[in-house]
């Protein structure tokens, strides 16, 4: 896909310059670059769907949208091995400490994409009495994919644009994405859970 | 039906008799379980459709929707009580297996309690939630039950409520596991329960003593999010239940709303309901055979039958506008008329399905270990079918005919040539061989609407900008990808449902699943789970 | 034939030319690490890429082809994001048989490359018992799977270990039963003999019915050992999510990964070497002119062509067929494979006595 034709390249820009900020040094540079380049071409999911969007997830592997062209289909069932998490499907009272849990046994770095209306703010089922609103209160949220349920070409450009954000992070030091990550899992703590 | 009447006044007398949309007998709840013993065992009612939990305001109580599978009549209980701070009906789940994870349903909403269950927990929120939503005084203040990343509470115990013989009821506890067992934890998040199902299961080796089900992991609480929504509006929760079943779960509730509000709809527009019915039917089939052939370690077959599934969908979005949620049934027939080319595109499918069909047959079903897996594994009776409530094709895999489309045929279907596939075996197998046959029933009806061409006329007929439906209660059922689905509407006359129970398939069919895996492997868990072919957010709603 | 030992001959004596003999050997054992681990991991990275090719093409889709041309790097990007992933730290674990695992895991298939022969003249150690100790080393990757299971302190993973032992141990049998079935037939243990003894015609044409008995049963145990579909139940991930390896993250997780690739060329290496003649050009007695064609292809592309050919099968195998059950997997090794192995070993030897072989 060319430059051009991204849709949010400002905000990319602007993250560049963030990181850019504080200078990086030549050979700390270009082993950041081979990093990312290994990262963000590298990008297994964990297999976790809880309604629609999951299905559409199942059709994104198969033969017309193939998600393995990128290198994606390395779907993990072990949180321990997967790389994002793309929260397909609504996420209820009942299932937040679980969600919350499977975030927390992701290893670093760990990526969370929110996908359909039900993952970025409850969706049609915003104003039921058993429904998070949005998963952005439970953990860092990277992408947002909307869509009820999003269209397979959509969640394709969704990963692309993590893998694009993962490819301007920093590995050593700088504003780093991971920092933002540890303070907000500081201000939204989880008792009997270390790290 | 008048005999039936007849049967149950001479023997109770307290019993009363309201006519409607079905026979509905009113009986105290100290007689309760006597008459249920009478209907199931003199009536021959064996099979339980659902309870409806009902908050009159004055009164709490049940609605238990039944049905003969001799005679095929349907009829409904209505008992209560006004006992609001600890409301107590008797449990007959000693009488119809299904009623204990349906009085545990009526109990998480309620807060009513059924004397002689043998597991009063919650079944879709957590053990500590305040409150009974589905009661019309229930306090939604997200502050009461706020969400919470801490653990839920975990417990080994379940409570059950005894009467003894001076009408005394007591509580006390029961153990769930023994004491001494080997617990996994298979769920919530697990690639073979298909979505977020937990079973906690007790094994010993790699053999199962029991499964424990635990739901609610996807329970958004669609029917109490209806009662506040206009007719139009609750529609579009259909979708999102079964989404494979998104067309006939449409057309079921459109069936329930236009038969209250008096509607007719054209020709034209039950031509395509029934169209779009059947090939969702094909596309969740091809979806299950795929998935299933997955979970039992044959991947490849996911992207054959996925192709199919890619064909149907394309169908759909040329007519529907979207791939999933479609939103297409409507009050008074359907959003939109169909696509041009869409007698072109059925035609296409149509000429591909027995050559895929066939593939499909090469691959899997003739596989010598997938016939070692599936024969035999997981055998369901028949009379175990009836009493757990499992309908649809893995019902009709152990021989029980209960395909809503022949038993109280709807819309156009009793023009229909078509067969009712009914196996007898009742293993996974035959679960699986089920859905393949019924893939080609649904081709035969697809085809002879083709070739009878599709009529013309309105698509949609007029209806009121508001709709109101007159005081009363009605009960559809239609057939669903996975078995009956049933909506029971209540209204009190408003523009808003004043209850609106969705009566899902899928909720039997994951019921069943402890009953059947009792002594089979742990392998085998996925074999008989996925056959019963449940959709998660289907049992949870 | 090219032979290889000109070339290793001619680094001997040129290294003995200018230092002891001592430092030669520590020299030459450095170089043949080192070369070794080069040709472990690039084929451990094509196997990963092959293995995503070749599933595509089964179901009809395209494979990994973003990441660098036809998506040959993906699998070295894969490696990158690997090695530096978080290694997660558990509570509760037992600390060293859990780090201790992998290495075992990865060691076992490692020295089992040592005795393989890659070509002509390229072979590590060739000694008396060469096929012996491959069988030998290759067993010692089992206890590295139960040590993982035993270790991670997970339900899953005590069951995917438990299940993985019973298998291993059960298809070891057959796996060594047709094994000895060959080397009756080729009257040798060691490898270069192996190999030489097909010069004239490969092993599975000249032993025939037994030999092609002993190489199907050969291919299903070996598909069995390497704990690859439709034999994964260790790892079902229907079933157990991911196995023995649930609790592994990072790099321990990517020896896991590796060394299952690996174990995989080892078992189609082992299969080409028993009864595809090893790196010996494909021969017909008789037709010298066609001999003398084939043996212009480089030896170590005949070893490493058919070894991948063989891994072919196995993979066409996993994406084809449904998993066994637990009790079936057993029944069929104990019930079914191994008497026919045992008659088969009986025939191999009624073949050799009489002189039935071609």
């Amino acid at each position: 896909m060319p430059y051009s034709a991204w849709k949010d390249n400002e905000y990319i820009e602007k993250l560049v310059d963030q990181l850019n900020e504080s200078g990086a040094n030549i050979v700390v540079g270009t082993l950041d670059k081979l990093i990312n380049w290994g990262r963000s071409n590298s990008l297994w999911p964990l297999t976790f769907a809880t309604s629609c969007c999951g299905i559409e997830f199942v059709s994104l592997g198969a033969a017309r949208f193939d998600m393995a062209r990128f290198g994606w289909e390395v779907a993990r069932s072990s949180p321990r091995q997967a790389d994002f998490m793309m929260v397909a499907g609504t996420i209820v009272h009942r299932m937040v400490p679980v969600f919350r849990r499977l975030y927390d046994q992701l290893a670093e770095p760990k990526y969370v994409i929110a996908c359909g209306s039900c993952a970025i703010s409850g969706g049609p089922f915003r104003n039921s009495y058993h429904v998070a609103k949005g998963i952005e209160d439970i953990v860092p949220v990277d992408v947002f994919i909307p869509g009820c349920p999003p269209r397979p070409e959509a969640m394709i450009y969704g990963i692309m644009q993590l893998s694009r954000k993962v490819k301007v992070e920093k590995f050593f030091g700088g504003v780093n994405r991971q920092e933002k990550q540890e303070e907000f899992l500081k201000n939204h703590p989880v008792e009997g859970v270390k790290d | 039906m008048a005999d039936i009447q007849e049967k149950i006044a001479s023997q109770f007398a307290d019993a009363k008799f309201t006519e409607g949309d079905t026979l509905q007998i009113s009986i105290p709840d100290a007689q309760w379980h006597k008459l249920a013993h009478t209907l199931r065992h003199d009536l021959k009612m064996d099979y339980l459709i659902t309870i409806v939990g009902m908050d009159w305001k004055e009164s709490m109580g049940a609605i238990y929707y039944m049905m003969s599978t001799e005679t095929n009549e349907r009829i409904s209980v209505r008992v209560e009580t006004t006992d609001r701070e600890n409301p107590m009906l008797h449990s007959v789940s000693d009488i119809w297996q299904i009623a204990e994870i349906y009085e545990r349903e009526v109990y998480d909403f309620f807060g009513i309690i059924f004397i002689g269950n043998k597991d009063m927990r919650r079944l879709f929120l957590n053990i500590d939630w305040k409150g009974f939503p589905l009661r019309k005084d229930y306090d939604a203040d997200p502050d009461i039950n706020p969400v919470s990343i801490e653990n839920e509470r975990q417990t080994d115990f379940t409570d059950v409520y005894e009467e003894d013989g001076n009408g005394k009821v007591t509580k006390h506890q029961r153990r769930i596991f023994a004491e001494d067992d080997f617990v996994i934890n298979i769920g919530p998040q697990h690639p073979a329960t298909h979505g977020v199902l937990r079973f906690r299961t007790s094994v010993d080796g790699e053999t199962i003593k029991k499964i424990d089900i635990y739901l609610g992991y996807i329970h958004r609480g669609v029917e109490k999010l209806c009662e506040n929504l206009a007719y139009p509006q609750t529609l579009h929760f259909m979708d999102r239940l079964d989404y494979f079943s998104a067309h006939n779960y449409h057309h079921g509730l459109c069936i329930a709303i236009e038969k209250a509000a008096g509607i007719e709809i054209s020709r034209r527009a039950q031509v395509i309901r029934v169209m779009m019915d059947e090939l969702s039917r094909i596309a969740s089939h091809c979806l299950f055979i795929g998935t299933y052939c997955m979970d039992l370690g044959a991947t490849t077959m996911l992207f054959y039958t996925l192709r199919v599934r890619e064909q149907i969908l394309d169908i759909m979005e040329k007519t529907c506008g979207a791939r999933m949620t479609f939103n297409y049934d409507c009050i008074g027939g359907v959003m939109q008329d169909l696509a041009p080319d869409f007698e072109k595109d059925v035609r296409a499918l149509l000429d591909v399905i027995p050559g895929n069909i066939k593939e499909y047959n090469k691959i899997f079903t003739g596989n010598v270990i997938a016939k070692n897996r599936l024969e035999g594994v997981g055998v369901l009776s028949r009379d175990m079918a009836i009493s757990g409530a499992v309908t649809g094709p893995s019902g009709r895999a152990s021989g029980w005919a209960c395909d809503m489309r022949k038993l109280f045929p709807y819309s156009i279907y009793n023009e229909l040539d078509f067969e009712e596939v009914v196996l007898t075996e009742g293993d996974s197998m035959a679960r699986f061989k089920a859905r393949l046959m019924e893939i080609e029933q649904s081709a035969r009806i697809l085809q002879q609407l083709l070739d009878a061409g599709i009529p013309e006329g309105e698509y949609c007929v007029k209806v009121p900008k508001v709709l109101k439906l007159p005081v009363g209660s009605w009960f559809t059922m239609v057939e669903g990808c996975r078995g009956a689905f049933g909506v029971y509407i209540e209204s009190d006359g408003t523009t808003k449902p004043y209850r609106l129970k969705i009566a899902p398939p899928c909720l039997p069919a994951a019921a069943i699943v402890d009953h059947i895996t009792r002594g089979t492997k742990i392998a085998d868990l996925i074999t008989i789970g996925g056959s019963m072919d449940y959709i998660v957010p289907d049992i949870d709603r | 034939m090219q032979d290889f030992s000109g070339i290793t001959n001619w680094i001997h004596t040129t290294l003995l030319s200018f230092m002891p003999g001592w430092l030669t050997l520590c020299v030459e054992c450095v170089l043949i690490g080192v070369g070794l681990l080069l040709v472990y991991s690039l084929l451990a990275l094509f196997y990963i890429y092959f293995e995503r090719k070749v599933c595509a093409a089964f179901q009809c889709r395209l494979g990994p082809n973003r990441v660098g041309p036809l998506g040959l790097l993906q699998s070295f990007a894969d490696m990158f994001k690997i090695l530096i992933k978080e290694l997660i730290h558990l509570d509760h674990i037992d600390r060293f048989l859990f780090a201790l695992a992998p290495y075992l895991v990865i060691i076992a298939s490692m020295i089992g490359f040592a005795v393989l022969p890659w070509g002509n003249g390229l072979q590590i150690i060739d000694f008396n018992i060469g096929i012996f100790f491959l069988i030998a080393c290759s067993s010692i990757g089992v206890l590295g799977i139960l040590l993982a299971g035993w270790s991670s302190n997970n339900k899953f993973t005590l069951i995917g270990a438990l299940r993985s032992g019973a298998q291993m141990v059960s298809y070891e049998l057959s796996i060594g039963l047709s094994v000895v079935t060959m080397v009756c037939f080729a009257g040798s243990m060691s490898v270069g003999d192996i190999v030489m003894a097909q010069d004239r015609l490969w092993f599975i044409f000249s032993g025939h019915v037994p030999a092609i008995i002993a190489f199907m049963i050969y291919m299903i145990a070996g598909t069995a050992e390497t704990n690859r579909g439709p034999f994964d139940l260790p790892e079902a991930e229907s079933e157990l999510t991911a196995g023995y390896h649930t609790e592994y993250s990072g790099i321990h997780f990517g020896f896991f990964y590796l060394a299952e690739y690996l174990n995989l060329f080892i078992v189609s290496g082992v299969a080409t070497l028993l009864f595809f003649g090893g790196w010996m050009p494909f021969h017909i007695p008789g037709l010298d002119g066609f001999n003398h064609v084939m043996d212009y292809i480089p030896s170590v592309v005949w070893f490493i062509g058919k070894a991948i050919a063989l891994s072919g099968i196995i993979i066409w195998f996993k994406w084809t067929f449904p998993r066994l059950r637990i009790d079936q997997l057993l029944a069929l090794e104990w019930k079914y494979l191994l008497p026919i192995n045992l008659f088969n070993l009986v025939l191999m030897v009624l073949v050799i006595t009489f002189g039935w072989y071609l």
